[in-house]
């Protein structure tokens, strides 16, 4: 090393987060004795801005080259300290910190023992940090155009912002149509838009926007490479239909041999032919045939021929189809893959699974919707017998707020779906007695509360109580519950049951986390970065998250989620450029033997061997990529002669760590 | 031993599960011992075998390694070659004599503070009950 170290230490008081427990001058005292150590102070908030200009002017006045910062996590205010070292004129690199914040005084309550540890990690940081070296930041270029997974309002949201900020966007949807869960919905509350109304305008949109590349029927198969390059391998599904030469005429459904597939769309409720559109306004208006009902496709025979080729005047129906591989390169990537709804039979005592007019919510909004199977009418029963339910129940908090089926969480949305289809109820039949059984009414939002007493003053009665059971009695479904407000057991009769479901994490999320490297909560919805300050971010570098697949909300916040995944997602494509990291492997030529060990172990293929003159000798080292070396360190502990080292993490920077924790006594 | 010994633990933590797990354990204010002592490497996959004797020698009475679930890594495999590693290291040191209790690795993801404080509240429970470690000491080394 060419410079004494001359180290900076900074222990923040985060006013009494840290101060109430670990006794901050005590440790500020402590350091200054370490040797290389020529400042040591406290300071009751040194991430704000006279705490910077503090660390700034001890830099630039005594000279420090080496900062040292006993506060939060680092995953908080690392970029934060890395700045004001760069505006001081010391390279970033410079800095280490001890965590002393969550990871010593908010876990430990014994001041004496929180102080105690604080010394050793802030003692370790000093090790290491007299040991670190400058390091360079690069950039590379970003490709300027990102991709967008899942096609629902959020996925539509984030498309066409990017796009109209002047960038390609690769929407890729897994269903034959956009749209995702709110095409399905009849009104949105508490404005009672229809929500078809609203939505189809911008399903036209990024359809015909001439900056979006719309892949419906599609599914991201593989994803490589990182922020500013992502390589993305898209598999389109087979449709057997030609979309070219469909007009989207619906002759073929009309006639096909197969009628009685459960209709995705109306949520089983209706029924849909083995080619299909998902609903009228599906964009594309292009049909799709379903590879697992259609008879020729599973059979291999359907009649004489196929019917819908028959039929089909344009000519598109196309059984040789074969699925189509699209590859392409993203700067940045939004998940905006929505929710599935809680399955009711998981709650055996509520009857969804035994009876037929105990229904969930989607279906229930199906039922009312003019789009749906019955146009909006509401009955129940089948043929002669059908008839208008008078007697209607709602219960909450299905698969919500429920440990016994591991959903903690409240869903955000039933709350206010049930006041708006209660309201629908009472719209479609004045004289129906509505009933909803509620643990708790939620009605946070703008404009929720005021809806929900609109929709009690139109006589929907609201029972306090989580039903026990439901079981049938005559033609009559019985509700036992018990009403808590009045501790008085019920037994009500009704002639519907819907169960207002939550929402839950898709089946597929697992895949999506294994694609992108994303992390899950606990719910198992996916993680975003920071639960308050960077919302719609990951932990992976230019992955962005919009909508109901980083947790259950409503569409206005959907919206506002997907708009700040775009402008974040269009940060890096608009500058152009993205950084790489600096903290990345290099190879000591002197003694790398050249086994190779590290090129094996390496995920990224960063690590080559090359042939390179060592006194006259021809012999092969290790050479890193640093575009491609994302800093894991995999490779340094392959390494037998320790000729890898990973920047920032070097052996001779981590053992001193080591050996202060270890906490030997110098003899 | 004393009957008041309390054990010093070393623990390796990957920056992108672990490390953001025991943070958060710190947001949700969940207590657990104070005698552990973290080190924040990028990946477990970095964890060189040798930095777990190293720390024995250097004073631990414990050491800790700790990552994200196996195929959740997210350098995609660093994980995987960690728990090769550090598995035949433990096999190792209960070859030579140590208690295998004295080294523990253990999968804590970044949404999972309840099982970093399992995870030390056990670490911390067994070292105690084993005592001090001081069949590696040396002394220590000034860097």
């Amino acid at each position: 090393m060419t410079e004494k170290p001359k180290i900076g230490v900074y222990v923040c008081h985060c006013g009494i987060n840290i101060a109430s427990t670990v006794d901050v001058e005590e440790i500020a005292r402590y350091a200054e004795e370490i040797p290389g150590v020529v400042v040591s102070k406290t300071y009751p908030y040194v991430c704000s801005d006279p705490g910077q200009v503090l660390i700034r002017e001890d830099i630039e006045n005594q000279g420090l080259n080496r900062i040292v910062v006993a506060s939060c996590s680092p995953r908080m205010h690392e970029p934060t300290f890395r700045k004001t070292l760069k505006e001081a004129g010391l390279n970033p690199y410079y800095l280490e910190m001890a965590n002393i914040r969550e990871q010593c005084s908010w876990v430990h309550s014994d001041s004496e023992e929180a102080t105690g540890k604080a010394k050793k990690m802030v003692a370790g940081a000093v090790a290491k940090a007299r040991l670190l070296e400058p390091l360079e930041e690069k950039e590379v270029e970003a490709e300027p155009s990102a991709l967008v997974i899942g096609a629902g309002i959020a996925g539509i949201q984030a498309a066409l912002d990017i796009a109209d900020a002047g960038f390609q966007v690769y929407l890729v949807e897994q269903t034959p149509s956009v749209g995702g869960r709110m095409a399905q919905l009849d009104k949105t509350f508490p404005t009672l838009d229809c929500s078809a109304c609203i939505l189809t305008p911008k399903m036209v949109d990024v359809a015909s926007h001439p900056n979006i590349e719309l892949m419906t029927y599609a599914e991201v198969e593989e994803i490589n490479g990182f922020i500013g390059n992502f390589d993305v391998k898209v598999r389109k599904k087979a449709r057997y239909v030609d979309v070219d030469k469909c007009t989207g005429c619906g002759d073929c459904a009309k006639e096909c041999r197969v009628q009685r597939v459960p209709s995705e769309y109306n949520a089983g409720v209706g029924n849909r032919a083995a080619v299909y559109l998902p609903f009228p306004q599906a964009v594309p208006a292009k049909f799709t045939i379903d590879p697992e009902k259609c008879l020729y496709l599973t059979k291999g025979k359907c009649g004489k021929s196929p019917k819908c080729e028959e039929v089909c005047q344009a000519g598109a129906i196309n059984f040789e189809q074969e699925d189509e591989i699209v590859e392409f390169r993203a700067g940045t990537i939004i998940v905006a893959t929505g929710f599935d709804i809680f399955d009711a039979s998981r709650r055996p005592e509520l009857g969804y699974q035994d009876y037929d007019n105990v229904i969930n919510a989607l279906e229930m909004e199906r039922l009312v919707s003019a789009s749906g199977p019955t146009e909006g009418k509401l009955l129940i029963g089948k043929g002669e017998d059908q008839k208008e339910p008078k007697d209607i129940a709602f219960i909450k908090c299905v698969g919500s707020r429920d440990e016994t089926v591991g959903n903690e969480y409240c869903s955000r949305v039933c709350c206010m779906y049930t006041a708006k289809l209660a309201h629908l109820v009472k719209e479609k039949i004045p004289d129906a007695r509505v009933t909803i059984y509620y643990m708790d009414v939620r009605a946070f939002g703008k404009g929720f509360e005021e809806f929900y007493d609109r929709v009690r003053r139109e006589g929907v009665r609201y029972v306090r109580g989580n039903p026990s059971e439901i079981y049938q009695q005559g033609d009559k479904l019985v509700v036992k519950v018990e009403d808590t407000l009045t501790a008085t057991p019920r037994e009500d009769e009704m002639d519907l049951v819907v169960l207002a479901v939550g929402l839950e994490p898709r089946l597929e999320t697992k895949q999506i986390t294994d694609l992108l490297r994303l992390s899950q909560s606990s719910d198992q919805f996916l993680m975003e970065a920071h639960p308050k300050l960077r919302p719609v971010d990951t932990s992976s570098d230019g992955v962005f998250l919009a909508g109901c697949c980083q947790g259950p909300k409503d569409i206005p916040d959907t919206v506002a989620q997907a708009k700040g995944a775009a402008s974040s997602a269009l940060m890096p494509l608009s500058k152009g450029m993205v950084k790489v990291e600096a903290q990345v492997s290099e190879v000591d030529e002197s003694i790398c033997r050249g086994c190779g060990y590290c090129v094996e172990v390496c995920p990224y293929g960063a690590i080559e061997l090359e042939e390179v003159n060592q006194m006259g000798h021809m012999v092969q080292v290790a050479k890193v990529n640093e575009a491609l070396c994302k800093g894991c360190g995999a490779c340094v502990a392959a390494c037998f002669s320790g000729a890898v080292q990973a920047k920032s993490f070097r052996d001779r920077q981590i053992l001193p760590q080591i050996a202060v924790l270890g906490g030997l006594k110098d003899e | 031993m004393s009957d008041n010994f309390e054990p010093n633990i070393v623990a390796f933590l990957c920056n992108w599960c672990s490390y953001a797990g025991a943070d958060l354990a710190g947001t949700s204010r969940i207590q657990y011992p104070y005698n552990i002592k973290t080190i924040r490497v990028m990946c477990t996959g970095r964890v060189n075998p040798l930095y777990v004797l190293n720390a024995l020698q250097q004073g631990a009475d414990g050491v800790l390694v700790s990552g994200c679930h196996p195929g959740d890594c997210h350098y995609m495999e660093g994980n995987m070659y960690a728990r090769r590693r550090l598995g035949l290291l433990k096999d190792m040191l209960e070859f030579v004599g140590v208690d295998p209790r004295r080294f523990q690795m253990s999968w804590v993801s970044a949404s999972e503070p309840h099982k970093w404080k399992e995870v030390v509240e056990k670490l911390v429970g067994e070292t105690r009950e084993l005592g001090p470690f001081e069949q590696f000491q040396r002394n220590m080394i000034n860097w």
